[in-house]
Order: structure tokens, then sequence, then C-alpha cells
């Protein structure tokens, strides 16, 4: 029977290895050196909240591993030898494979800042980062502040976790304004506030220069490049991005870029190896697409479409219309198609913003053909599979601002703005 | 693994210390519990009446004052902070105190009256229950009762724990209307209406206390025939009433429930639900999720509706039998009846839906069937006088075991223990009944957005139904359980927008796509195709 071997017990691991068992007899098994179990990456700050147990972050009960025979090894590959095709632990056991999946996924950017791998600075990527974050920040005595440093969606999730033990929070942004390398600035701007409002003392435009230590190797505060000012801190969390966690390939022959290279099949330089998830890297990049997807649904994506192949139903990686979501304290957002931060030469954007500064919407559509090109949302869900439609319909942005109010979301008795939406849509259209 | 320590002192760390509002407002909440307590001890309280106001009113005040120290600062959002550091919400130690505490009250309350100072044969009534003598005598003009006493501090509880969910759901419109609603429903019509009808009692007229939307079989004894009697010798106003209720279990509630599913009477009306989602909320996250668990609730369940059915067609056959002469309804046109509607009523069921029913869903409803029908049958047949079991004595095994044990004792005093829907998963026949039509023949589901699912749990874990929502919204998949009463909190902790409670037309209700939404359309054409 072949024997399929995959690394990292994620969402995109697990994906493929659920649709091999529903397509195939095939032996699986998942190697993790992270966790016994599958859990949700996604809702690591919930545990540090206290909404949620570990236990409870796991998908599938224990039994359902066994049951449906995927074998679960816990272990840290030390290499993978493609010509023996085997790969071998840090602890000098060895597996065999007939088919090798990477799935390893990412570890948090250090951009060799002096003082980065003191204790008490970390990342929020692993089960390990978030027990260490537990272990320096327990509460406000222990943890008199924390620093953060790099604005985007792990960062902000980690400025929210602390606030909920009440440690103050300085968060250093190096953008000067919150994730605008994604977001268009009217988006951007309501949350800048909507984090000052959560008492954060958010610093836009600043970088990190040092972290310092204090004498038994733990840091004790960090200093900012742009003042030299030193602020005193229990815990540095760094999260400016993940890249892929590769490294452990680097002598193994697997062709390797900043993750590993992998063509529209998955399938890495070394055949029946195959790499998905947050550590592939495409050759080309697909439309709009990053090279490298570090996203939850693009892991999952990747899963569903690698165990078609591996028995024996090539499919390329084609992913459909772009989505994404998120949330940021109490505002959630949800994108759908492409809406770019740094508008393209043909893109025009509509921007809607409720009084209130926690919901807001910015439309993105072509300036000569007014085909509607995305939507970010902004306090308001908004169904996936109307946008998905509207967007292989090619409709046009008058007719998806009208329509508006089919692809609402919000729960039975909320308030509508799709009126008001209309309204500022069309004072804006008569005005220019 | 936490460092953070289930701490039993109320001032503990963040994020579970109490601010200096939710100080005094347990200060003063304890003040009004410690002047029932006093009284329990006998100690006599000069002018009751006073004393008890003072008693409701701090309870409640305190409680709303609590809310509003937690939650009038905080932004609109999410509030489960600390939920499972806490000692109360997390089976610590305050939450067994808590559990001991309710249980022994419902024991007291069910079983040994006499202790709250109940008068026994008609004396004077002491104790905590002489301290609602005063509020019993204003509204409905006789001394209290136990089932007053009871009365009142449920409809207390549900009032001044509404203000609290209300607070705490700030942003959610469809977790405040709820809740409006089932404040009104507890406090109108279980509470005022009964007790202001009473004063209309006299020699010549009476009507059995009767709360409107209590409908049988939740209602166990609403076919009892003291009650029956009474309906019927109150003319006009007791027909009414008696018609009403028979026209809410076949015709209202059906309806109802297809438009709406069971939320519309599980958490829009229903007292115990209202208790459950008011001072029940701190518990929902102890519900268990497990496989297990739903097996033995689906056994359970059903098991008491059953019962319920069985007990009830007993103790109707039983006095149509005796007291023939005053009914119109004869016993044996009552039982081939009973036997027809249960054997149409499954016909129907196998016809339309056996393909929806899971196996043991399946060989569970033949059993019961076959069951029943038997039953009927051989007191038919037989001619015996009584039902196989004597009516009288299977209807107090049935008042004794579901409607004391289950639903007080286990139902509500475990809340701290097992979550705050034991009784409505696993023993209510009324959930069960609206559940099995939820599931077959209504409008409502949960729908899942897309592949927007992220697989966190939230959902999962603030269930109070113990459903595994986020099994079915990682999959894509709608959610159509029989045991989900719509209180739409899944819909609330999601944080990326995946699910709502929507009610639509029945096709394609029940979906289970095998490749969620956005990945390439060939790839997910290909798969749900085959």
């Amino acid at each position: 029977m072949e024997h399929i071997v995959i690394i990292g017990n994620g969402i995109s691991g697990v994906t493929t290895a659920r649709h091999i068992r529903k397509l195939s007899d095939k032996k699986i098994t998942i190697i993790s050196s992270e966790t016994d179990h599958f859990f949700s990456r996604t809702a690591l700050m919930y545990i540090y909240m206290g909404h949620m147990k570990y236990e409870q972050t796991k998908p599938y009960e224990d039994y359902f591993w066994k049951k449906n025979r995927i074998d679960l090894k816990r272990g840290f590959v030390k290499t993978v030898n493609p010509q023996q095709k085997e790969v071998i632990f840090e602890d000098g056991d060895r597996m065999n494979y007939d088919k090798l999946v990477i799935a390893v996924g990412s570890k948090s950017n250090k951009f060799g800042w002096p003082g980065q791998d003191l204790d008490a600075v970390h990342g929020l990527y692993s089960k390990q980062d978030l027990d260490a974050i537990e272990q320096y920040a327990p509460n406000n005595n222990i943890c008199k502040r924390a620093v953060i440093v790099g604005g985007g969606l792990i960062g902000i999730e980690l400025a929210e976790m602390l606030s909920t033990r009440n440690i103050p929070v300085t968060f250093l942004v190096r953008e000067n304004s919150f994730w605008n390398g994604v977001l268009p600035d009217g988006e951007s701007q309501m949350l800048n506030r909507h984090i000052k409002n959560h008492h954060i003392d958010l610093r836009l435009g600043i970088n990190l220069k040092e972290i310092i230590s204090d004498k038994n190797g733990k840091a004790r505060a960090v200093i900012i490049e742009e003042t030299d000012e030193e602020l005193p801190c229990d815990l540095v969390g760094l999260t400016a991005g993940v890249s892929p966690n590769v490294d452990f390939l680097k002598d193994s022959g697997i062709e390797l870029g900043r993750g590993v290279k992998v063509n529209r099949f998955l399938e890495t330089n070394i055949k029946d190896i195959y790499a998905i998830g947050d550590c592939a890297e495409q050759h080309e990049p697909i439309g709009n697409r990053r090279p490298i997807e570090a996203v939850w649904y693009t892991g999952r994506m990747m899963g569903e479409t690698l165990a078609q192949t591996l028995c024996g139903n090539p499919f390329e990686y084609n992913p459909g219309h772009w989505f994404n979501s998120a949330k940021f304290f109490d505002i959630e957002y949800q994108t759908y198609g492409w809406v770019f931060a740094n508008k393209k030469e043909h893109e025009a954007h509509f921007h809607w913003k409720h009084e209130d500064d926690t919901k807001c919407i910015t439309v993105a559509y072509h300036k000569g053909t007014q085909e509607f090109l995305g939507i970010n949302t902004f306090g308001i869900r908004m169904r996936h599979e109307v946008f998905d439609r509207w967007l292989t319909e090619k409709k046009e942005v008058d007719y998806v601002i009208q329509h508006l109010s089919e692809a609402n979301f919000d729960p039975e008795f909320y308030r509508k703005f799709e009126n008001q939406i209309l309204n500022a849509y069309n004072q804006k259209s008569i005005s220019v | 693994m936490s460092t953070l320590e289930k701490n039993m002192s109320l001032t503990g760390e963040a994020p579970q210390n109490l601010n200096s509002i939710q100080k005094v407002g347990t200060l003063v909440g304890m003040f009004g519990l410690f002047i029932i307590v006093l009284a329990g001890f006998n100690i006599s309280l000069p002018n009751k009446g006073l004393w008890l106001t003072i008693a409701l009113i701090s309870i409640t005040g305190g409680i709303i004052l609590y809310a509003k120290g937690a939650y009038q600062n905080k932004l609109e959002g999410i509030k489960n902070d600390g939920v499972w550091f806490k000692s109360i919400s997390s089976r610590g130690y305050l939450a067994w105190i808590a559990g001991i505490g309710l249980t022994g009250f419902y024991i007291v309350l069910y079983f040994f009256a006499e202790l709250l100072g109940l008068g026994i044969n008609g004396g004077t009534n002491t104790g905590v229950i002489a301290l609602f003598d005063p509020l019993s005598k204003l509204l409905n003009g006789n001394p209290a009762s136990q089932w007053f006493v009871y009365g009142t501090l449920y409809t207390v509880a549900i009032l001044a724990f509404g203000v609290k969910f209300i607070w705490k759901y700030k942003h959610n419109r469809y977790e405040q209307s709820r809740t409006v609603s089932v404040m009104f429903f507890q406090t109108a019509f279980a509470f005022m209406i009964p007790e202001l009808m009473a004063r209309l009692n006299s020699d010549t007229f009476s009507l059995p206390y009767n709360d409107l939307k209590n409908m049988w079989p939740l209602n166990y004894y609403a076919f009892d025939q003291w009650r029956i009697d009474q309906f019927i010798n109150a003319e006009t106003i007791g027909l009414a009433f008696l018609l009403f209720g028979i026209l809410s279990i076949f015709v209202v509630s059906p309806i109802l429930t297809y438009k709406y599913g069971k939320r519309w009477y599980c958490s829009w009306v229903c007292g115990c639900g209202g208790l459950a989602e008011t001072a029940g909320d701190s518990f929902r996250q102890l519900s268990d999720k497990s496989m297990s668990a739903w097996k033995i609730e689906r056994w359970v369940v059903h098991s008491v509706l059953v019962f319920s059915v069985v007990m009830t067609t007993a103790v109707i056959s039983t006095y149509l039998g005796y007291d023939a002469t005053k009914y119109w309804l004869t016993k044996d046109l009552f039982l081939i009846g009973v036997a027809l509607f249960l054997g149409l009523l499954f016909a129907v069921i196998w016809l339309f839906k056996r393909d929806e029913l899971a196996k043991d869903a399946r060989y569970g409803a033949i059993g019961y069937l076959v069951v029943v029908l038997s039953l009927i049958g051989i007191h038919y047949l037989s001619g015996a006088e009584l039902f196989l079991f004597e009516a009288s004595k299977l209807r107090s095994l049935y008042g004794f075991l579901i409607g004391s044990i289950f639903s007080g004792v286990i139902g509500t005093g475990f809340y701290p223990i097992f979550g705050n829907r034991v009784w409505c998963r696993m023993g209510c026949p009324m959930a069960a009944i609206l559940g099995m039509q939820q599931r077959l023949f209504s409008k409502f589901r949960i729908t899942t957005n897309g592949g927007q699912c992220i697989s966190c749990g939230n959902c999962s874990t603030y269930c109070e139904m113990g459903i595994d929502v986020r099994a079915y919204a990682q999959k894509g998949e709608n959610i159509v359980r029989s045991s989900c009463v719509g209180c739409g909190v899944c819909s609330a902790v999601c944080p990326r927008g995946v699910l709502k409670l929507e009610n639509d037309t029945m096709n394609g209700r029940i979906d289970s796509n095998h490749i969620l939404l956005g990945n390439d359309v060939d790839l997910m054409e290909y798969v749900n195709r085959n």
C-alpha cells in the first residue's frame, strides 16, 4: 500500500489527509513536532483570552484519527533524503515514504534586530509561542508593559490578547497607518482610531532599533529607531509577518526560494515530493496573488487540490476568486475580489463609512468598463456566495451597489445600511 | 498549562477582577439574598411587605449594577474574556458551591416545602414563604405558597439577568429582541396574568393556574382530570382556555415551527429557556459537545417524549373510563384516536422524510411506535380497567422523575456543572417534538458563509445545546439540527461572520457539499458531483 507522509499537521496537511482518505485506502502519516493533534491556529488568541481552552480548538475529536486510519507521529524532522525516500528525525528515527507532502507552515520574521533572540521575545504563530506568551505575560503584575513590533493581522491580535489582561501595550507600526500596504486609507485610518479606543499606545511610522537585555538574558526594554527612546517592557511581540519554515530542507536537494518552489500541480523539483500551504512558493504568481500565500483558506484549498492529484486525478492549483477575513478587536473584516491599497491604473474606489466609525466598505471597480473588481467590508457581514457569483458574472459597479442587500449576511434585526450606501454612491456619481 | 490560576477571590487577577461598581453590585445583591435567608431561619421580620420589597429590589438592583460595572464602559463586541479562568464559569470551586446550593434549594422546594415555612394543612405560613405573603395577597388575594415564592424569584432572575444579557450583547439586536421577549412572556404570561386571574376564583367559579404559553407536553399536567374538570365547569372562559391549549399544540405550534424553527418557543417564549438564556448565560460553554453526548441526548430526550405520551394517554383514558358520563369523548374513541393519530403522523414522516433520518433514529421511531401502539392494543383488546400500569402511579412517577428531578434539580441546579440547557437538551419532551419538526418540516436553518470558516471553535464552545457547530461550518454545510434552539450565539461569537440564522425555502436546506466555496470551480464541481 502506498505510504503518504505529510510533514505538518496544520490546515493544509490535515485537509490533504482527510481528502485522500475520502478518495482512497492509502496509508497516511501526519508528522508534527508542535502538538499531538490538529488544532486551529487561528484560535490561539482565544485560549489566552479565556474564550476557549486548547481542547476546544481541536476541530476533530481525538478518536477521529484512528477511526479514519490517519497515523499521527510526534517528532521533529531534521532533514529529508529524497534518494532513499525517507525523512530523518532529530532523534535519529527514520520513516520511509512513497509520496511526501511538505506542509510545514511559517515562522515569524526577524529582521536582524539586536536582541531579537532574547527571552521574552516572541512571535505568535505556534502553540509554543502561545505557551511562552502565557509564561511571560500571565498578568499585569509580571508583565507591566508589552511592546509589539509590526502592524499586521497577528500584531493586532496580540494587542487584543494582552489588553484582555489589562497589560499596557505599545504597538510599533513601521507604516504611517495601520496595515495600509493592504487597506485603502479610509479603512486603515478607521482602524487606527479603533485601536486607540482600546487604549493601545499605537505608534505609527516608528521602527524598532534594538531590544535590550537584563542580566539574565531576558528582554527588559526596546529602543526606538527614530527617537532613541527607551521603552521598558516585559514582553516583546515580533509580528512583522511570517516566512516559510523551510530551513531544514536546505541540503535536501529540494529547490527552495523563500519557500519550497512548486509548480501549479504543487510538485517540487523532485518527483513524489509536494509542498502546500504557507511554505509553498509558486514559480509564477497566480493572477493577482502573491507567490507565497500564508492564509488559512489557501492552505485548505491547496490541500483539497493536492489530494486529488495524489489519488490519480491530477488537478492544477487554480483557486477561485480571492477572499479573506480577519477581525480587528471588535470590527470584523471580509474581502472578496481585489481592492488594492495603492490603486492600479485602471482601478477606482467607492468608499462609504458609517458615522459611528466602526463600519465601512470600499468597492473597487474598473474606471473604463465599470466592472466590479472587489469589496472590503468592515462591520457588515456579506455573503461569500453572492460576491463570488457577481465576480464571475463580471457585474458592473452600479449593479453591485444597487443589489447590495442581497449580499447582506448580518444577523436578523440588525440595522441595514444599503440605502445610506446607495445614497452616498449616487451623490458621488452626480458630483463626478 | 495556564499559569493563570483559577482564583476563588472575586477581586482576583485580570481579566476576572471586579471593578468597584461590580463590588457594590455584589454587596447590594447579597444583602437582598441575605434578607431572604434570614427569613428562612424564621427570624421574624416586622413589616414583611417592606422587607420583601427591599430584598427583591436589592437582588434585582445588585445584578443590574454588577452588569453595569461589567459592560457599560466596554466597546460593543463579544464579551467572553476570561470565561475559562473564572471559577464560577469553568467548573471551579464557586461553580460547585453554586451548583450544590441550587440543587439543595430545588430539593427543599419540591419535596420539603415545610422547611421553607409552608403552613401545613392550611396553617399560617412562616419563614421565607411568610415573607412573600404580602405580595401574594396583593396579587391573588391568598397567602403565598412555595410555588409563589419560586415563581417570584424565577421572574426576578429572568428580568435582572435579562438586563445583564442585553447589556452584554449591546451590539446584537437579535439577542436583545429575543431577551426582551422572554422577559415579557415570563412576567406577563407565567407570572402576572395567572396570579391576577386567581382573583376571579370564587366558590362557584374557579380556573386552574394557567400559564397560556406553557404547552403540553412541557406542561405534563395539562390534561389532568382536575384541570379539565375546572375548565369544563368554568364554562365559556374555561372551555376557551382548554381549546386554546389544544389549538396551540396541534395548530399554532406547528405553523410557527414551520416558519421560524423551534426557536419561536425555546428562546423567545419558554420560561425554562428564558431562565437558561438569562441567569444561565454564564454557563453555556459547559455543555458537552462530544459525539457520545449527542447519542445519549437523542435516546434520552425521545424516551422522555414517549414516556410523556404514554403517561398522558393513560391518565386521560382512565378518567374517561370511570367518569364516562361526564365527558362527550369516550375512552375507546380517545384511544383509537391516539393510535390513529400516531400511526398517521408516523406514516407521513416515513413517506416523505425517511431518507433524512439517521439509522438509529429510524430504529428508535419504529420501536417506539410499536411500543405505544401495542400498549394501546393490549389495553383495548384485553378490556382491562387499567392501562397495563396504574395510570395514577405512572403520572406520579413522571411528575417525580421528569417534572421535579430532571427539569428542576438536575436541569437548573446543575447549571454551573453541565451547562444551562441540560433539561432542554436531554429531558424536555416539548423540545423533542418541536425538534423533530424543525429537522423535518421547517424553513429554519443556520447558514454558513461560503468558505469563510477558520475552524476556530467559538461557535461550538458557546453552543448551549452541545451542537458541534464548527463540524458543519468548516464543511460549508447548513446546520439543521433538531436540538438547535436558535439562540443565535454561535453567529454572535463567530469572528469571521460565517453563521446566520435564516428562514428560507425547504429545498436544499440539508446539503452536505464536500468542498467549500473558494477553490477551483472545476474541482468543486467534480468533487460535488461524485
